[in-house]
């Protein structure tokens, strides 16, 4: 699982997020350090209002920062105009929580792949070459694109829809994912093949991929670093031996001992 | 698709009608006010010109009586003459030759019976003026003066039993919906004001729509600044009262100016606040969604991301917006003329206008439905079937409800 | 052996759609729980788990038809009662039923104590209010839920305190049997532990006698139960106890769903999660034959064609498979070797 490298591919320094002034201001993210290596695999745990979701839209160029900076392969990340915001967006993309909503409604599977291909490669490419990509992706998911050629996305289940997004994502080719709950609505028995898919895109493309979950289990099944995150900090961070299996904070142990085990007993007088 | 078929049926009545009677909508046809809706004949014509059949009709000399003498009429009378003393035993309202006799004989308008008011004198004086010659049997005579002498000379006899085929006569005139008050057929104005009132509607509504969803979805979408201005703006406009816009603009353009679409235009301008208002919030809650975020992640364009992902998925709602501002431009340009600031009154009817010169001229007063029946019932055709078509183009503007 | 609660035998129920065809979500299921032990049923969705709850309970809303098969609550046999009787005799005093968000019942404009209220009076009009408030505090104390709770409004309650509360006024009339579908799923971790203490603390109370309990996540279920009975388009395919059916799994299905279960545990990040290719069949058309013959890593010839039966093999036990027991556990235990 180890194909990392040692140059560190995205790195903050007291990266902050206040929404609001005055006596309404909620700090979101609270001047949070990090740095992730290429190939690395990372978790970033905490349970809904820790400030996940808006430090995963910040790290994806979404939402502007209120302090600290973000470096993007060793050079300050610099994406004021749009033009900068479309040569970042080529190194980062993402992967929703909820399938259903991911896709714009109106559009055809068939359009949507080719989105992705246009993103890459501009319209240099014919239609037979990009109906060949648009094949191949499908194939990389096990979906078949004959069958989902002239659908829309809703048609599809939501593993099927999840899985598309995978396929998006072989065709964008970006340096870095953040998936933000990918397997949070897909059915236990169905969140090993996105995970796998996942693992395989990594070492296809040499993707370097930043979960985002509140499932400390996934964490520690799939990561190599896990950032345990409460009320907007880092408070616990490491690899995924260290954090799991050794936890320091209190608050890292109260939300191991909130999940169910098979071969611990479940102590549920700590309520 | 009800809704689509009643409104394609008023469209093409509009269109079509006046192919077929090339009258100008405006133009007076009779003397005097508020004609019934009815068949109108020429009589001139059907005396002197038109062949005479003869229909044999027994009962066509009870149904002359009746017309004339309607049972309502006959206890009038019989209430008369117990009123003058005569004992209501030797009345019999049945017996219509008896009755016309005992009246003649008796009626005196000078009379005063206690508790008939000044209006019932006057009906029974006309009543007997209508009596005059109800039970003869020969026919009317057609005189003429002699050229020579100048005295009258009969030139023809009109009996009972003539009839004259309608078809024959060269001048009849249907007015299914009779005249109003200026004189006008009702229903050729009504064809041509709907033409012209739907014509306002939209170029009113259209107006408004565009206008409020431009400003909905830039000030929805980008936030900040640009938000604040536009908000600043549409509230300007909610604090001002629009129709006292709209009277203050229509007054300072002009009776020269004022064509159906300048007016058209005025409201539209007036009218757009609450539809940007509405966008605003829809496209709010939309801007956050996933398929948003990930068609900027996708490097798509401010434009493209409006064009594909937002207006698509408030579509319907802008459509239901279109319809509600077509059917309150027309009713505001029914404001408009009753003040006498909507379109110029010498052109073009409008529906606002008929409503207008009915409730003037006090049709309703009146009794006279047509004046102002029709109309009303054109213009809750137009905004029901609008509403239904509304409604059957949902699965257009949702895919997910076609399977 | 202690008494049985809850009886099911060979339950059909289906699905009438628009045009008119028959989808048997519930084909011919069987399961029996006796007085004080707790049964979970686990499987992806869409087979059948939710409407085998829904089920239970004999009271049926359109589209959602009974076939055949007996439902026995308490030694009340409930098969073809009239829904009303159903309502008034069964519901609430027998069987209770929550569903997942089951949070949403609590009309936001109404306080949580209105809401026990209805409750109640629905079953036992002659009840008085003050009667009614001294039961919901009593019993919400011996939950742990404080009883100020009563007075408030849901919008003030935590998303874990509001399940908590319908979960404790749907048994306020102690039935017997509680069938809790998904109770847990949409809550943060936290709440979570608070709502299955809160299920595990009815069963210890003695306030229910037998629990059912439905959800996809299986270490969930092996803390929390006593059997487990693991459910594929619409078909038992195995059940036993939590213990032989986490560790000792014999149909392939349950053999794959074990194998796909994630814990933060040590030893875990060097075992591969397994897979299942595919998706399940379209009940519109089963498929003759095993219904997992598609999916199924082991599968023979036969399977496809042959209508596979539960396997009875003794104590509980069962699994619907034409491969002998042997055999499969021969199989599993080589791969494990590799």
């Amino acid at each position: 699982m180890s194909s990392k490298s040692d140059s560190v591919i995205l790195s903050g320094k007291g990266v902050t997020k206040i929404f609001g002034f005055g006596a309404h201001k909620t700090v979101a993210v609270d001047h949070v350090d990090f740095s992730f290596k290429q190939g690395e695999i990372i978790s970033i745990v905490g349970e809904s209002g820790s400030g996940k979701t808006t430090l995963a839209k910040m790290l994806l160029g979404l939402i502007s920062l209120t302090e600290g900076e973000i470096y993007f392969e060793g050079k300050l990340r610099d994406i004021r105009s749009h033009k900068q915001k479309r040569e970042y967006w080529k190194n980062i993309q993402a992967i929703f929580q909820d399938p259903f909503s991911s896709y714009n409604i109106f559009r055809k599977i068939d359009a949507v792949l080719l989105d992705c291909i246009r993103m890459r490669s501009g319209r240099k490419l014919s239609y037979d070459e990009s109906l060949e990509m648009m094949r191949e992706a499908c194939r990389f998911v096990n979906l078949k694109f004959d069958e989902l050629t002239n659908k829309y996305p809703f048609e599809l289940s939501g593993g099927q829809q999840q899985r598309l997004m995978i396929a998006r994502i072989f065709l964008l080719k970006p340096k870095i994912l953040l998936a933000d709950e990918p397997t949070s609505m897909i059915d236990a028995c169905s969140r090993a093949t996105i995970l796998d898919m996942l693992m395989d895109l990594r070492s296809e493309i040499g993707m370097t991929p930043i979960f985002i979950t509140h499932d400390i289990g996934l964490a520690y099944y799939v990561s190599d670093s896990v950032y345990i995150m409460e009320h907007g900090r880092f408070v616990e961070s490491g690899s995924a031996d260290e954090v799991i299996l050794h936890p320091k904070e209190a608050y890292t142990r109260r939300l191991l001992s909130d999940v169910p085990k098979l071969h611990e007993e479940w102590d549920l007088s700590t309520v | 698709m009800v809704g689509f078929g009643i409104f394609s049926a008023i469209v093409l009545t509009v269109l079509i009608y006046p192919l077929f009677i090339d009258d100008p909508p405006l133009g007076i046809i009779s003397r005097g006010t508020f004609l019934a809706p009815g068949i109108y004949v020429n009589v001139y014509d059907s005396v002197n010109f038109t062949p005479r059949y003869t229909l044999i009709e027994d009962e066509a000399a009870a149904r002359r009586i009746n017309s004339q003498l309607k049972p309502e009429d006959r206890v009038a009378m019989q209430e008369w003459l117990v009123g003058a003393g005569v004992p209501e035993a030797e009345i019999n309202t049945e017996d219509t030759a008896a009755l016309l006799d005992l009246w003649h004989s008796r009626f005196d308008p000078t009379v005063r019976i206690p508790g008939m008011t000044n209006a019932d004198r006057n009906y029974y004086i006309r009543l007997t003026a209508s009596l005059d010659g109800l039970l003869a049997a020969e026919g009317a005579i057609v005189a003429a003066p002699n050229e020579t002498t100048g005295a009258l000379e009969q030139r023809g006899l009109i009996e009972q039993t003539d009839y004259v085929n309608i078809g024959e006569v060269p001048n009849f005139r249907i007015l299914p919906l009779g005249t109003d008050n200026f004189g006008r057929d009702v229903l050729t104005e009504l064809v041509s004001a709907t033409g012209v009132s739907l014509t306002i509607g939209f170029v009113a509504g259209i107006v408004a729509t565009t206008i409020g969803l431009l400003l909905g979805l830039f000030s929805g979408y980008m936030g900040g600044l640009i938000d604040d201005i536009i908000v600043f703006i549409t509230n300007l406009f909610t604090v001002i009262p629009s129709f006292v816009l709209l009277i203050l603009i229509s007054f300072s353009i002009g009776q020269e100016q004022r064509g159906p679409v300048t007016i058209a235009i005025v409201i539209g301008l007036t009218s757009w606040v609450w539809t940007a208002r509405a966008v605003r919030g829809q496209v709010i809650s939309l801007r956050n969604r996933d398929h948003v975020n990930l068609s900027k992640l996708s490097g798509h364009s401010v434009l493209y991301i409006l064009a594909m992902d937002i207006l698509p998925y408030i579509a319907s709602y802008v459509v239901m917006a279109l319809i509600l501002q077509i059917s309150s431009g027309i009713l505001a340009e029914a404001g408009l003329s009753i003040l006498g600031l909507g379109p110029r009154t010498t052109e073009v009817p409008t529906l606002g206008l008929m409503m207008n010169w009915s409730m003037i001229y006090q049709a309703h007063i009146l009794g006279k439905w047509w004046a102002y029946f029709p109309v009303i019932l054109t213009i809750a055709l137009i905004t029901f079937s609008m509403n239904l078509m509304n409604t059957g183009l949902d699965r257009v503007f949702n895919p997910t409800l076609r399977g | 052996m202690a008494r049985v609660v809850l009886q099911v035998n060979e339950l059909t129920t289906r699905y009438i759609t628009r045009f008119r065809e028959n989808i048997y979500a519930v084909d011919h299921v069987s399961l029996k729980v006796e007085e004080g032990k707790s049964l979970g049923i686990a499987g992806e969705s869409g087979c059948g788990k939710s409407t085998l709850a829904l089920s239970l309970m004999g009271y049926y809303f359109a589209p959602l038809h009974y076939t055949s098969g007996e439902i026995i609550i308490n030694d009340h046999n409930i098969t073809g009662m009239d829904p009303d009787e159903v309502r008034k005799t069964i519901l609430g005093t027998e069987i209770s039923y929550i569903p997942q968000a089951a949070m949403n019942a609590l009309n936001p404009t109404r306080r949580v104590i209105n809401f026990i209220e209805d409750v109640i009076q629905a079953h036992l009009p002659e009840v008085s209010k003050k009667e009614i408030y001294e039961l919901a505090r009593e019993r919400f104390e011996l939950l742990g839920l404080p009883a100020e709770v009563l007075q408030k409004y849901p919008v003030e309650l935590s998303g874990g305190m509001k399940q908590r509360t319908v979960i404790a006024t749907s048994v306020i009339l102690s039935p017997k049997v509680l069938v809790a579908d998904e109770p847990s799923s949409a809550l943060d971790v936290t709440s979570q532990k608070m709502v299955i203490k809160m299920v595990m603390d009815l069963m210890d109370k003695g306030i229910v006698k037998a629990l059912v309990f439905i959800t996809h996540e299986l270490p969930l279920l092996y803390n929390v139960t006593d059997d487990i009975m693991v459910m594929y388009a619409g078909q038992v395919v195995e059940k036993g106890t939590a213990e032989e059916m986490v560790f000792d799994p014999i149909h392939p299905y349950t053999r794959a769903l074990m194998g796909s279960i994630i814990v933060p545990e040590s030893g875990l990040r060097n075992v591969k999660l397994t897979a299942i290719p595919g998706t399940p069949p379209n009940l519109k058309n089963p498929p003759s034959g095993c219904r997992f013959a598609e999916r199924c890593k082991y599968v023979r010839p036969e399977c496809r064609v042959t209508t596979v039966n539960l396997n009875e093999i003794g104590n509980g036990r069962a699994y619907r498979c034409i491969i002998p027991e042997e055999d499969l556990r021969r199989m599993y235990k080589s791969e494990q070797q590799k």
